[in-house]
C-alpha cells in the first residue's frame, strides 16, 4: 500500500516534468472524451423520445404505409372494440410556415377528443373552449409560441403541401407539458376545418384520417388489443396497422438506424485517434527516460517497478483527461441542448455514458502504456545506461 | 543562406523516431478517414438522386406540393398538358408523356428490424422510354396491364433482398416481380415499377400523382414553362427531371455535411494537438542541433520552413493513409430513409477528386497548424544557448 502511493507520487512527478507536452495531452483526452459522451448522448436521445411513449396508447394506420389514410368511419368501429377506452385522430399537415427551414410538426385534429387522450398536454380550459368555438382556430405547443413569439390571437399563415392552398390560422390556445419531457412544438389545428375545405378542392383527400390514436383500458393487453383492432379491418380496402406509441416512434428512427450507426461508430473512433495521440507521449516520455530507468534497474528496483512508473504515469494522465472531459460533458450537453431544441425532445447525459466514459480514458491510459513497457522490457540496463536520447 | 535546408533532412527526422511519427500520423489519418467518410457520403447521396431522372424531361406536380407522393394530377389536367407545346413527339406522332402514379410501400427490411417505405411507381410504356439509364439486368419489363412488376437492382440485394419470382403484397393484390433494372446507381434502383392504371385500381384512385414530360430539345423548356404560365387553371409546378429529383437530396446532404463537419472539427482538435505534441518534441529534442545550423548559417526562417515542411509532410503521410482507407468505403452500400421523402434510397459511397483534394488539404492544414508554433520556438532560440543546452 504505502509502495502503491510511492509510486503514484513519483509518477504524478513525471508527469509534470513537461509540463507542455501534458498539458496538451489531457487537453486532447478531455476533448476526446466529451465528444465521446456527446455523440452517444446524441443517440441516447434519439431514442429517448420514444421511450417516454405512454403504455397504454396505440396507435392505429393504413397497412400499406402512413402515406395511405384511412377512412373516418374506422374511428367509429376501433372505438367498440373491446378494451378501448378513448379514440381520437390526426392528420399530418404538413404545412410550411415562411419556409422550409421553419418546421414544426402541425397536425390537423379532433378538437373534442384529441387533449382527452393526451392529457400530459396540459391546456387552459378557457383557451380550450376558445378552440373548440372557432374553427381556424389552433392550440401551439409553447416551445414554438416561445420560438417565434406568437400570443393568444396572433394570425398564423401556412402553405399547404398535402392540402393545397395558403390557410391562415388563429392562435387559440397554447398548452404545456405536464412534465419537461413532453414533446410542446405542435401545432394543433380542427380536422373538421381542413377537412370540409379539402372537399371542395380534392374530393379524394376527404374524410380521410392519418391515424388512430387509442387509448386502451389495459395496458399490458397492448399487444392482444393491436391484433383485436386489425382483425376488425382484415380483408377490407384499407387493412391496418396497429402497434404501441413507444414502437410506433421506434419505426421512424429505425428509419435512420444507419445513420446512427455511423455516429455510434464514429464514437468509438475518437478513442482511437486520442489513444495514438496518447500513446505517443507515453513513448516520447518513455524514451527521454531510457537512460532513468536503466539506472533505477541497476540501483536494484526490479522491472515491475519500471512498468508501474510508466503504467502510474500514463493512467493517471488519462484519468484527470477524462475526468475533466466527464465533468466539462455536462454543461456542454446542456449548451448543445439548447441549441438544437428543435431536435430533441429530452437530452440527458445517462449513468451508462459517464461509465463507458471512465471506462473509455481508463484504457486510453493502459493502452498508451503498452509501447513503451514492452520496450522497457527489450532494453538491457547496460545499452540502456548508454543511450542518446 | 538562401538555399534552406534540402528535404532529405526534414524526411529523414521524421523517420528517424518511427513508432511517435506512425502514432502521430496514425491518429490525424484515422481524423482524415471521418472527414472523408462524410463528404463521400454526401456525395453519394447527391449523384444518386441527382442522377435520377434526365435533364430534358420534365416534372410535373400539384402547386405546393413537392413531392410526388403529396401530389395529385387529374386526368384532365394531364390531357392538358400533353396538348402544350415544347414537348417531343415520337414517330407514330403522339407526344411522349408519362402519368405516373407514386406510393409509398411499407416492406420489412431482412436484415433488423422495422419497415422500410419502398417507392412504388406506376409508369407507363413512355416512361421507361424516357429514362434511356433504366436496362433490364435479369428478367424482363413488366407487361401492360398485368400485375406484374420489376424491381430496381438497389432492392435485389441489401436489406431488402427481393428476387426474380418473389410476390409483394400490397393494396390487396398480389405482384410477381418479374425483371430486375438497373438505372445506373440512381435514384430509381430504389424503386418498384408496374403498369400505372393497374396501380391506380389497386390503390383505389382516380388521378395520376405525376406526369412526366419529354423536350422537343434542350431549349423548349422555356416555351413550355410560358405556356404553363398561360394556363394558370392548370396550377402544377415544374421542373427538369433531373432538378427535381437532386433537389430532394438537399436536406439529407445538409444535415449529413453538417453533423459529420462537426464531428471532425472536434476531432481534429485532438489529432492537432498530437501534431503539435510530436513536433514539439521533435524540437526539444534537436535543440543543439538548431544551433549548429544556425551557427553554420541557416537563417530562422530556414529553421521554421523546415520543421513546418516536417509537419505537413507528416500531415500529408497521414492524408494518404486516411484516404486509402476511405477509398475502400466506396464497396460500402447504404440503405436509408431520405427524411425528404421518407422513402428508401440506396447509394453508394463514392471518392471524388475534389474530395479526394479537400481532405489532403485539410490534412495538411491540420500539420501545419500542429508545427507552427514548435517551428516558432525552434527559431527563436539564442545561437549560444542552444549550443549549451544538452
Amino acid at each position: 500500500m504505502k509502495k502503491a502511493r510511492y509510486v503514484l507520487r513519483l509518477a504524478s512527478r513525471n508527469m509534470w516534468r513537461n509540463r507542455l507536452r501534458s498539458l496538451l495531452t489531457i487537453a486532447g483526452i478531455a476533448v476526446a472524451i466529451i465528444s465521446f459522451g456527446l455523440l452517444r448522448t446524441v443517440v441516447d436521445s434519439w431514442y429517448a423520445g420514444a421511450e417516454l411513449a405512454a403504455s397504454g396508447r396505440l396507435i392505429t394506420r393504413n397497412a400499406a404505409s402512413l402515406a395511405f389514410p384511412l377512412p373516418l368511419s374506422y374511428g367509429e368501429r376501433i372505438r367498440r372494440v373491446q378494451g378501448v377506452d378513448q379514440v381520437t385522430w390526426a392528420n399530418w399537415f404538413g404545412g410550411i410556415y415562411i419556409d422550409e427551414k421553419h418546421f414544426f410538426p402541425q397536425f390537423a385534429v379532433d378538437a373534442d377528443s384529441y387533449f382527452k387522450v393526451y392529457p400530459e398536454y396540459v391546456l387552459d380550459d378557457q383557451q380550450l373552449l376558445a378552440f373548440k368555438k372557432d374553427r381556424r382556430g389552433v392550440v401551439v405547443g409553447s416551445k414554438t409560441a416561445t420560438k417565434y413569439g406568437w400570443k393568444l390571437g396572433d394570425q398564423v399563415p401556412l402553405r399547404g403541401t398535402i392540402y393545397p392552398g395558403v390557410w391562415s390560422f388563429t392562435i387559440r390556445g397554447i398548452y404545456h407539458g405536464r412534465d419537461d419531457k413532453v414533446d410542446t412544438s405542435q401545432f394543433l389545428m380542427h380536422w373538421d376545418y381542413v377537412n370540409e375545405n379539402v372537399k371542395a378542392i380534392l374530393p379524394s383527400l376527404a374524410d380521410k384520417v392519418g391515424i388512430f390514436v387509442v387509448n386502451i383500458k389495459n395496458p399490458s393487453n397492448a399487444a392482444l388489443e393491436s391484433q383485436a383492432i386489425d382483425s376488425v379491418f382484415r380483408n377490407s380496402l384499407a387493412e391496418t396497422r396497429t402497434e404501441t406509441q413507444k414502437s410506433f416512434q421506434l419505426g421512424f428512427i429505425s428509419m435512420v438506424d444507419t445513420i446512427l450507426l455511423a455516429i455510434q461508430t464514429v464514437a468509438y473512433v475518437v478513442i482511437l485517434i486520442i489513444m495514438a495521440v496518447m500513446a505517443n507521449t507515453m513513448a516520447m516520455a518513455a524514451r527521454e527516460r531510457t537512460r532513468e530507468y536503466a539506472t533505477l534497474r541497476a540501483l536494484g528496483f526490479n522491472q515491475a517497478f519500471v512498468y508501474s512508473l510508466i503504467v502510474g504515469e500514463s493512467v493517471s494522465m488519462a484519468v484527470v483527461g477524462g475526468g475533466l472531459g466527464v465533468l466539462l460533458t455536462f454543461p456542454l450537453a446542456k449548451g448543445f441542448f439548447s441549441v438544437t431544441r428543435d431536435m430533441f425532445v429530452v437530452f440527458d447525459v445517462t449513468p451508462t455514458t459517464i461509465t463507458l466514459q471512465i471506462m473509455a480514458s481508463l484504457l486510453i491510459g493502459l493502452m498508451a502504456a503498452l509501447a513503451p513497457t514492452i520496450n522497457s522490457t527489450k532494453i538491457k540496463i547496460v545499452d540502456g545506461l548508454r543511450a542518446v536520447t | 543562406m538562401k538555399q534552406g535546408l534540402s528535404f532529405a533532412y526534414v524526411a529523414r527526422n521524421l523517420a528517424a523516431r518511427k513508432l511517435t511519427t506512425i502514432l502521430t500520423a496514425s491518429g490525424m489519418a484515422l481524423v482524415v478517414f471521418v472527414f472523408a467518410a462524410v463528404l463521400m457520403t454526401s456525395a453519394g447521396l447527391q449523384k444518386t438522386l441527382g442522377g435520377t431522372g434526365s435533364y430534358n424531361n420534365v416534372m410535373i406536380i400539384r402547386k405546393g406540393s413537392q413531392t410526388e407522393v403529396q401530389s395529385t394530377v387529374t386526368r384532365e389536367q394531364a390531357n392538358l398538358i400533353s396538348t402544350l407545346p415544347g414537348l417531343a413527339s415520337n414517330p407514330a406522332g403522339n407526344v411522349i408523356i408519362s402519368p405516373e402514379v407514386l406510393v409509398l410501400v411499407n416492406l420489412p427490411r431482412k436484415q433488423g428490424d422495422g419497415l422500410a417505405n419502398i417507392v412504388v411507381r406506376g409508369t407507363t410504356p413512355n416512361g421507361i422510354l424516357m429514362r434511356p439509364q433504366i436496362h433490364i439486368q435479369s428478367g424482363q419489363q413488366f407487361r401492360a396491364g398485368s400485375s406484374e412488376i420489376m424491381i430496381g437492382s438497389g432492392l435485389a440485394h441489401g436489406k431488402l433482398g427481393l428476387q426474380i419470382g418473389d410476390t409483394i403484397t400490397f393494396g390487396l393484390r398480389e405482384w410477381r416481380i418479374v425483371g430486375v433494372f438497373d438505372a445506373g446507381g440512381s435514384g430509381f434502383d430504389s424503386e418498384v415499377w408496374g403498369d400505372n392504371e393497374q396501380m391506380m385500381q389497386a390503390f383505389r384512385r382516380d388521378s395520376y400523382s405525376s406526369v412526366v414530360v419529354s423536350l422537343r430539345d434542350r431549349s423548349s423548356y422555356d416555351t413550355f414553362a410560358e405556356a404553363v404560365r398561360q394556363q394558370p387553371r392548370l396550377n402544377i409546378d415544374i421542373r427538369r427531371e433531373s432538378l427535381f429529383y437532386a433537389d430532394q437530396s438537399e436536406k439529407m446532404t445538409n444535415f449529413i455535411t453538417i453533423l459529420g463537419t462537426t464531428i471532425t472539427i472536434v476531432f481534429s482538435l485532438g489529432a492537432t494537438i498530437g501534431a503539435m505534441i510530436t513536433m514539439y518534441s521533435s524540437v526539444a529534442n534537436r535543440t543543439r542541433e538548431i544551433g549548429t545550423l544556425r551557427a553554420l548559417g541557416f537563417q530562422r526562417g530556414n529553421i521554421v520552413w523546415a520543421f513546418l515542411q516536417e509537419a505537413m509532410l507528416l500531415g500529408g503521410i497521414a492524408g494518404v493513409i486516411g484516404l486509402i482507407a476511405a477509398a475502400f468505403m466506396q464497396l460500402v452500400e447504404i440503405s436509408t430513409t431520405n427524411i425528404q421523402t421518407f422513402s428508401e434510397v440506396v447509394f453508394k459511397l463514392i471518392l471524388t477528386p475534389e474530395i479526394a483534394a479537400q481532405v489532403l488539404c485539410f490534412s495538411l492544414f491540420m500539420g501545419v497548424l500542429g508545427g507552427v508554433l514548435p517551428a516558432v520556438r525552434a527559431s527563436r532560440l539564442e545561437i549560444v544557448d542552444a549550443l549549451r543546452s544538452n
